[in-house]
C-alpha cells in the first residue's frame, strides 16, 4: 500500500518535471539549465512545507516521497553541470551549483518555517 | 492553396508515449529509492546514507547512460525519457537532500549537516564524471 503511494506520487511528479523543463527550455535558449533549477527549487519549497506541516504518514509518503521525490532530481542536475564543464562554460557550471544548492536549501527552510507558523505543533 | 500557415504546418508528434515512459520510469525509480530508504533507515541526527547512496549511484548511472545514447549508439527515442528522465530522475532526489540538511542543522550536528551537504555534491560530481569517462574509455572513445 505504502509502495503504491510512492509510485502514484512519482508518476505525477516525474512527467511534470519533464513537461516543465521542456516548456522552460523552449522559452530560454542558451546553455543554462533554467528548467531543472526551477523544478528543484519548487520541489524543495513544497517538501519543506510538507515537512513543516507534520502531515499524517500516508499523505507525506504520497506527496513528499512520491511526488516531490519524482519531481526533483540530482542526476539531471549533476549531468547538466558536467555538460557545462565539458563545454568550458565554467562560470555557468559554478553558478548552477551555487544557485541550486543555496536557493534549494533556502526554499526548504522557507517552506518549513511557513507551515510551522501556520500549523504550530 | 491556403494562406493560413496553420493549414500547412506539419502535425506535432504526440507527446503521449514520451510522457507515459517518463511516468512509468519515474514510478519505478521512486520505488527503488523508497525501498533503499526502508532497508537502510537513518536514525534522527545521523548522516542520511540511503539518500546519499541513491543520489551518487543515480549520478554515476546518468553519466553512463547519456554517453551511450548520445555518443555511442542511436537509441530508441523512448530509451532516454524512460531511463534518464524517468527511472534515474525518480530515483534521485534534490528535495529530500535539502530537507534532510534542514533536519540535521541543529546544535551539535552542524558538522554532520555540512558534511552531508558538501559530501553529496562532491561525490555526485565525481560519480557523473566517472560514469561518463569510464563509458567513453570502454567504448574506445
Amino acid at each position: 500500500m505504502t509502495a503504491l503511494l510512492v509510485i502514484a506520487g512519482a508518476m505525477v511528479g516525474a512527467p511534470l518535471r519533464y513537461l516543465t523543463d521542456r516548456t522552460v527550455q523552449a522559452r530560454h535558449g542558451g546553455p543554462f539549465p533554467w528548467g531543472t533549477l526551477l523544478i528543484n527549487l519548487t520541489g524543495c519549497l513544497v517538501l519543506g512545507a510538507l515537512a513543516g506541516a507534520t502531515l499524517p504518514g500516508p499523505l507525506f509518503t504520497l506527496l513528499g516521497t512520491g511526488f516531490c521525490g519524482g519531481l526533483t532530481t540530482y542526476s539531471t542536475f549533476s549531468f547538466e553541470t558536467l555538460r557545462l564543464i565539458e563545454q568550458k562554460a565554467y562560470f555557468y557550471a559554478a553558478m548552477n551549483v551555487v544557485i541550486t544548492i543555496a536557493a534549494g536549501i533556502g526554499a526548504a527552510f522557507a517552506g518549513f518555517a511557513t507551515t510551522q507558523a501556520i500549523f504550530p505543533v | 492553396m491556403s494562406g493560413d500557415p496553420r493549414a500547412t504546418a506539419p502535425p506535432r508528434p504526440s507527446q503521449l508515449p514520451t510522457v507515459t515512459a517518463v511516468a512509468i520510469g519515474g514510478g519505478l525509480g521512486a520505488l527503488a529509492r523508497f525501498g533503499l530508504t526502508r532497508a537502510w533507515p537513518t536514525a534522527p541526527g545521523h548522516f542520511p546514507w540511503a539518500t546519499f547512496a541513491t543520489n551518487v549511484a543515480g549520478c554515476f548511472l546518468i553519466g553512463v547512460l547519456m554517453v551511450i545514447v548520445t555518443e555511442i549508439r542511436v537509441a530508441h527515442p523512448l530509451v532516454r525519457p524512460f531511463l534518464g528522465v524517468g527511472v534515474l530522475g525518480g530515483f534521485t532526489t534534490f528535495s529530500t537532500y535539502a530537507v534532510e540538511f534542514h533536519n540535521l542543522l541543529s546544535p551539535g550536528l552542524v558538522a554532520v549537516a555540512f558534511a552531508y551537504l558538501a559530501g553529496t555534491l562532491l561525490a555526485a560530481m565525481v560519480a557523473v564524471f566517472a560514469g561518463a569517462a569510464l563509458t567513453r574509455r570502454l567504448a574506445g572513445r
